[in-house]
């Protein structure tokens, strides 16, 4: 199909095809300096958004045969501040507040009262290593219960010895496979591995599964969500 | 509208140019955005490497490449992040819009690379590259455009697939698997990468050999004195 036009005519044509390009200019948001910090932000949370959209509770972490391994020398120990913040394991107890029937000191006696589980899962870094690792604890879900937790309530939060803090999801709380993990490759856990107690949840990327816990808070208010998060890392991190 | 052709009479009534509406409006956006968000990907990406430049264990690390600071988007882990969580789903967006419109409008057949193509590409390759003589122009995209243009989307698509094998190792454990694990699906996703960044360079030669009109078609829509008659 051919017709005819004229210079000017299609001069003005394609200069308002050009402007109709300008939807395009939108992304200039991320080149304000201004606007750049709350738009990514806002990109971040919908990536949460959607992932907690994607997160399935029945939907189990892979475990891996004994000899899939990484050497326990082999796995490293991140941490932001020190190694080892020197609890003293004699005298340590689980501060538990917030919605629960039970609250007060829990000895590590107590929550080992409750079935152990031992697993062989991944251990994903948000710097890009993984490695295999053998964890045994206490189902988190398992201790919820023991401790009355209204397990309607949105998150559980933990504090450390080293003052690093994170939160989780309920849902991802009450995953089979969310430890309170006391144990790595069948020993009570090193110092330097968050000894006595930590999380370990195969779902979640790794600096969720905070070391060295001291307290424990089930709230559905959030004033802070976590070390990395609270510096611009994703909230949520669900693997 | 698409493929309409114009004859355009010059003002001093002199001169006739023919025009052919190459690229529709939706084409245009998403090739721009797409463009934009695959550099900020790219460039957040490199800078999310950084972070473990290795393919290999973490102890003992051995560094795979230096990747320069400068040459990467975001500045550290956390801002990296940011940049890639977001633009990946204008670059998502943006592709399906692309892959949807093509297929519905019928007109992925003029760009789909298909066996009978085949023999065209040595031909096209050997006029590029060495000196070889110009092809007739048969069809809208050539064999070469055609591979290029088809694998670029199978790029994007793997692009987008082992993005979300490293991204969500647990809840698409069965994408990882396919890949041979987390640990694979990392190389893979930075593997097709650089084979894009590869089609992005062949792209940008290709775009600057067939000049000023042929680039403003992706601008304004039009290209003028398009070597093809009516279609």
């Amino acid at each position: 199909m051919i017709t005819r036009s004229y210079e000017g005519k299609f001069k003005r044509m394609n200069r308002r095809e050009l402007l109709k390009l300008a939807p395009v200019l939108a992304l200039g948001t991320f080149a304000i300096p201004k606007y750049r910090g709350r738009a990514l932000k806002r990109g971040l949370a919908f990536s949460d958004w959607v992932s907690a959209r994607m997160f399935r509770s029945g939907h189990l972490a892979a475990i891996f045969a004994d000899m899939q391994l990484t050497p326990f020398a082999k796995f490293p120990v991140n941490d932001y501040d020190v190694d080892d913040p020197g609890v003293d394991l004699d005298k340590w107890t689980l501060a538990v507040s917030g919605s629960v029937e039970k609250p007060g000191d829990y000895t590590l006696a107590a929550i080992q009262t409750l079935p152990k589980f031992r697993q062989n899962t991944r251990h994903v870094c948000v710097e890009g290593w993984d490695v295999i690792g053998r964890f045994g604890g206490a189902r988190l879900a398992d201790y919820l219960k023991m401790i009355g937790a209204d397990l309607s309530a949105g998150f559980v939060t933990v504090g450390c010895a080293d003052d690093y803090y994170e939160s989780i999801d309920m849902a991802t709380a009450l995953h089979p496979q969310t430890l309170l993990c006391y144990e790595m490759y069948d020993e009570p856990l090193t110092r330097s591995h968050g000894a006595p107690l930590r999380l370990q949840i195969p779902t979640k990327i790794g600096y969720k599964q905070a070391k060295y816990l001291t307290d424990l808070k089930v709230t559905s208010v959030l004033e802070r969500v976590g070390y990395w998060e609270d510096q611009g890392y994703s909230e949520f991190y669900g693997l | 509208m698409h493929d309409a052709m114009l004859e355009i009479m010059s003002d001093k009534g002199d001169q006739v140019t023919t025009a052919v509406y190459e690229h529709p409006l939706i084409v245009r956006w998403c090739h721009w955005l797409n463009a934009i968000s695959l550099f900020v990907l790219a460039g957040s990406g490199l800078q999310i490497f950084r972070a473990f430049p290795s393919f290999g264990p973490k102890i003992p690390q051995h560094v795979l490449i230096n990747w320069p600071k400068a040459y990467a988007i975001g500045g550290w882990l956390g801002g990296a992040l940011q940049w890639h969580l977001t633009f990946m789903w204008i670059y998502l967006g943006t592709g399906l819009v692309y892959v949807g419109y093509q297929l519905f409008s019928g007109h992925f057949r003029q760009i789909l690379f298909l066996p009978r193509d085949l023999g065209g590409v040595w031909p096209m390759v050997r006029h590029y590259f060495f000196f070889g003589r110009k092809p007739a122009v048969t069809e809208a995209y050539n064999s070469l455009q055609k591979q290029a243009y088809t694998a670029a989307i199978g790029l994007g698509v793997l692009s987008v697939l082992t993005g979300l094998a490293i991204w969500k190792p647990v809840q698409f454990s069965w994408l990882g698997w396919l890949m041979g694990g987390f640990h694979y699906a990392r190389i893979w996703h930075f593997a097709v990468m650089w084979a894009i960044i590869f089609f992005l360079f062949g792209h940008l030669v290709m775009v600057v050999l067939h000049g000023w009109n042929n680039f403003v078609s992706m601008l304004t829509g039009w290209k003028k004195n398009p070597e093809y008659g009516p279609r």
